[in-house]
């Protein structure tokens, strides 16, 4: 009996503001420990929080890019716990009113689109970090990071397996930074993905006991967790056994997830509205200003370039990956590129060559314009796809725009026909053998014929037009 | 000078005849013989108050005189102040430095206003008594064997006493008008929003507004004018023109049409303090004021609903003192619970605890429906109430508290009793309306008599423009204690 795993995601994205969510003080990275902790990121006597109207832009931006509701009027509550970090001894979030509801994400899929339910996403601010190391058996509190604006986005259970979850995972963060809400560094915590994972008898339509996954801080880890997980579930059940649901920490060192609380000593938080900050009221006008700055998204650069530029759709998901792809390739095509062409180039040796070096798309080295040059003289026959190679190398290393490589390498394309027949004539006459061979049905001749051809030019005769004559020469 | 009004000092330090240094030094001087016994400020600063002082006097004769230029106040030591110890009447805080001003420090400060001290009060202004005060209790002036009410119980027996012309104190749930009444002197409860609670020690935030205490309803209009105005540190700060509090000091009298609420001259009531406030009464309707019956039915309900919301935002406001940052941290402790338990056990009172207990009660899940949601539909109620009585009359008067002040100890042992005193001030700030507290005669023992002023929400000018002219033709306000006399 084949087996179903569901997944269901929360993130908490650090939502890219200069100051904190309730207080002025930097968000900066990498300060010494406590020196961007204001008095109300502390917590001290008498101190209130003033809400951030950015983060509040943020999150609305978020909510009008999956189609979500905006609510007009959301609450902060309080989620109070006592824990060294947390100065408050509550977190201020967003608990039965939030602010985002609603709305979905479409995912790419090896077959084909997916719609992925997004339950709600919420705002709250962040709590400080434990010091374990260095204090001599003691533990330091750092609250640099206390207040720091965070959305929390929540799915429904719609994702199927642990492929799915990462591909929801990888669109989701394209998606925070293509609209400049989140800087999406998983190292530095700014993107923290938690999956909850259950699995059920394939055909079921029934939920499973989930268990909640914690520290996921790479991709990577995510998908080898929620497989872990999977397997570990169905391992208790085929065993006749029953998912006990609880909280559990990836350990990626040994690949496994542990148990850390089960639900039954689950806090009991005591949710109330903070009496401390007025609802959130946002008017329509407010979300229309929003909407009228926000950056073309992604869905609606698909189907317009599907439309526009007649590409097929493997196409257009990846040129859409990230925003500085889709403007790279937009500046490109209107410089003149062809749009096939430099969608083949950008997809392909451009970006196998930023993956080589662990690099994204905005550190190209060269300007689209510079490309759709290359790309010309590709499609014009100046040089052929594997000459353009080099040139791109030259060009990648800054050795000049693609005209000047050209020229300077010889790599200029042979396309006359009168002098790749002087070239065949010459190769044919040489190795009369082969032809012999070729006439008496030995394809592989042919080949080896080509081969001279190419390497008494270095590789510069057009390819297409040195096949033709070869044939044609060789038919009489 | 001691028994001057605001006014009159302010008239006084203009015209040279007094300097702010002379001021100061005899409250101070008078704090030094009478604090012993009355227990009223729990720090005094004496080098710092003469140095305000001195500065103020320079200011002046720079001719640069503010609004409050060079007069000695009093401040509850719920206000975070800077350079001097912020305590809230607890053991958790009893050395806490606070290394920022409150707004309503700052804006006093801004005023020309020298700092006289920090007042006694119940611990977090938990209490009505004064008696939960980790430094003991305060006394009343005019009976040193009773309380002085709570919460800003140090503020109220520093002005009735002379120790101070003036004080701040914070109401949640009657904090500035109980004691005001008991101890004979007038306080205000602005409407919520109007004072800025940034640097306020937080008790109940949706209940929590600072305001004054002074000898007449004239002085506490100054002292608004210091203390009010808008701050963008505080969200439900509002942001409104500023106001003069003494414009409607020559209030008509005649039209004025007084409410006077079925239930709060009902069971339970002290005969004197019926009596004192039905005289008060009469006097507004000898100059013309109409007085209508209303009533506000579900007063009964308040205490219930104080009690369940109060307690439930102050178990979340005091858990930031767990001992790690600042304030009491226990010496010995095991492992991170044992120092928070033991932390909370050794620096919050029993009173404090009893209110974090059930606060943490009525938030719990499975419970929050049942008392927190129900307090907050029967609080809307409440507003609904006089919302109602509002289209009818234009103040409301009753009894600040049912009675008069009680002997140390008579309630100590007897919450509901003690919770019951505050009957008549709790339903103001639930409704997030102002209230106002001014003394209107004595009891047979010679004990003071509150009456209160409630208003729509802003009426605080015509409320203390009613009371002006009460005291215009009364001097209830200016009687000095027996036992502390001039």
């Amino acid at each position: 009996m084949a087996w179903e795993t569901v997944v269901g995601i929360e993130t908490h994205a650090q939502l890219r503001t200069h100051s904190k969510i309730f207080s002025g003080a930097s968000t900066a990275f990498g300060a010494p420990p406590n020196t961007q902790a204001s008095a109300v990121d502390i917590a001290l006597p008498g101190v209130l929080p003033v809400l951030n109207g950015r983060a509040v832009e943020l999150a609305i931006r978020f909510g009008l890019a999956i189609g979500a509701t905006i609510a007009p009027k959301s609450v902060f509550a309080r989620k109070n716990y006592f824990y060294p970090d947390l100065p408050k001894g509550y977190q201020i979030s967003q608990y039965e009113l939030p602010v985002v509801l609603g709305g979905s994400l479409t995912i790419a899929l090896p077959e084909g689109v997916k719609t992925v339910r997004i339950t709600r996403a919420h705002l709250e601010e962040d709590a400080g970090k434990s010091l374990h190391e260095d204090f001599h058996g003691m533990s330091g509190i750092d609250l640099n990071r206390a207040g720091t604006p965070l959305l929390e986005i929540v799915t429904e259970p719609d994702l199927r397996g642990a492929k799915e979850a990462l591909a929801y995972a990888r669109a989701l963060h394209a998606l925070v930074r293509w609209i400049e809400i989140c800087d999406g560094n998983m190292q530095e915590g700014s993107f923290r993905c938690d999956a909850n994972v259950s699995v059920r008898k394939a055909g079921d339509d029934r939920l499973g006991t989930r268990c909640e996954i914690k520290n996921l801080n790479s991709f990577r880890f995510m998908e080898k967790a929620i497989e872990y997980e999977a397997r570990r579930q169905i391992g208790i059940l085929e065993a006749g056994g029953s998912i006990t649901q609880e909280t559990r920490l990836y350990d990626a060192e040994r690949d496994e997830t542990r148990s850390m609380r089960s639900k039954e000593d689950a806090q009991d938080y005591r949710y109330f509205p903070d009496p401390d900050l007025l609802p959130l009221a946002i008017s329509e006008e407010e979300t229309a200003r929003i909407r009228a700055g926000m950056p073309e998204l992604p869905a609606h650069k698909r189907e317009r370039y599907a439309a526009q530029y007649a590409l097929p759709s493997y196409d257009v998901m990846q040129l859409t990956e990230s925003r500085e792809k889709a403007d790279y390739f937009e500046r490109a095509a209107a410089a003149g590129a062809p749009a096939k062409l430099a969608a083949n180039w950008l997809n392909g040796e451009i970006a196998s060559r930023l993956n080589d070096a662990g690099l994204e798309f905005g550190a190209v080295p060269l300007p689209p314009e510079e490309l759709a040059r290359l790309l010309a003289r590709i499609q014009d026959g100046t040089v052929s796809q594997k000459a353009a190679k080099d040139v791109l190398a030259q060009m990648w290393a800054g050795k000049g725009g693609a005209d000047a490589i050209i020229e300077a390498k010889g790599l200029r394309q042979i396309s006359d026909p009168g002098a790749i027949e002087a070239l065949v004539d010459g190769v044919l006459a040489a190795n009369a053998k082969q032809v012999e061979d070729y006439r008496a049905g030995k394809e592989k001749a042919f080949n080896s014929l080509v081969g001279q051809v190419m390497n008494q030019c270095r590789g510069r005769a057009n390819p297409v037009q040195v096949n033709e004559i070869l044939r044609r020469k060789l038919a009489r | 000078m001691l028994n001057a009004s605001l006014t009159e000092l302010s008239a006084a330090l203009a015209g040279g005849k007094l300097s702010s240094v002379e001021l100061t030094g005899a409250f101070i001087n008078r704090i030094k013989s009478l604090n012993q016994k009355l227990n009223a400020f729990i720090t005094v600063d004496e080098a710092r108050s003469l140095a305000e002082a001195r500065a103020s006097d320079a200011r002046r004769a720079q001719g640069a005189g503010r609004a409050l230029e060079g007069i000695p106040i009093a401040h509850k030591d719920i206000f975070c102040t800077r350079g001097m110890r912020t305590t809230c009447g607890s053991r958790m805080l009893a050395e806490f430095d606070s290394p920022y001003d409150a707004h309503v420090i700052e804006r006093f400060a801004g005023a020309g206003a020298v700092m006289l001290g920090k007042t006694n009060m119940d611990e977090f202004a938990m209490g009505s008594s004064n008696e939960t005060s980790w430094f003991g209790p305060v006394r009343n002036p005019w009976d040193a064997g009773r309380v002085p009410g709570g919460s800003s119980g140090g503020s109220a027996a520093a002005v009735a006493a002379r120790l101070a012309p003036g004080a701040t104190g914070s109401d949640t749930g009657g904090s500035i008008r109980q004691p005001a009444a008991l101890t004979g002197i007038c306080g205000l409860k602005p409407t919520y929003g109007v004072v800025s609670r940034y640097g306020m020690i937080a008790f109940a935030s949706s209940l929590d507004q600072g305001g004054p205490l002074a000898k007449s309803a004239a002085d506490l209009a100054l002292l608004m004018n210091a203390m009010a105005g808008f701050d963008a540190r505080d969200s439900t700060s509002l942001e409104r023109p500023a106001e003069d509090y003494g414009r409607e000091l020559g209030l008509q009298i005649k039209g004025l049409r007084i409410g006077l609420p079925r239930e709060y001259f009902g069971e339970g009531l002290e005969p004197e303090v019926r009596a004192r406030v039905g005289e008060a009464v009469r006097w507004f309707e000898s100059q013309g004021a109409k007085t209508v019956e209303i009533t506000l039915p579900n007063t009964g309900l308040a205490v219930p609903v104080y009690y369940v919301i109060a307690p439930a935002e102050a178990s979340s406001n005091l858990s930031r003192f767990d001992g790690l940052r600042y304030g009491h941290r226990a010496k010995e402790f095991s492992d991170l619970a044992d120092l928070y338990r033991r932390t909370r056990a050794e620096g919050f009172g029993a009173e404090v605890k009893r209110r974090i207990l059930i606060g943490t009660y009525v938030l719990s899940h499975g419970y929050y429906d049942a008392y927190y949601l129900q307090a907050q539909k029967i609080r809307r109620l409440v507003a609904r109430d006089f919302k109602q009585a509002f289209g009818q009359c234009d103040l409301v008067m009753g009894p600040t508290s049912p009675g008069t002040a009680f002997a140390l100890g008579a309630k100590a042992a007897d919450p509901v009793q003690m919770y019951l005193n505050d009957i008549f001030t709790i339903p103001a700030p639930l409704a997030g309306l102002p209230g106002l507290s001014i003394p209107c005669g004595f009891d047979a023992a010679g004990l003071p008599v509150g009456l209160q002023i409630m208003g729509n929400h802003f009426a605080e000018a015509r409320m203390l423009g009613a009371a002006h002219r009460y005291q215009q033709a009364t001097d209830w306000h200016l009687r000095v204690p027996a036992g502390t006399p001039l």
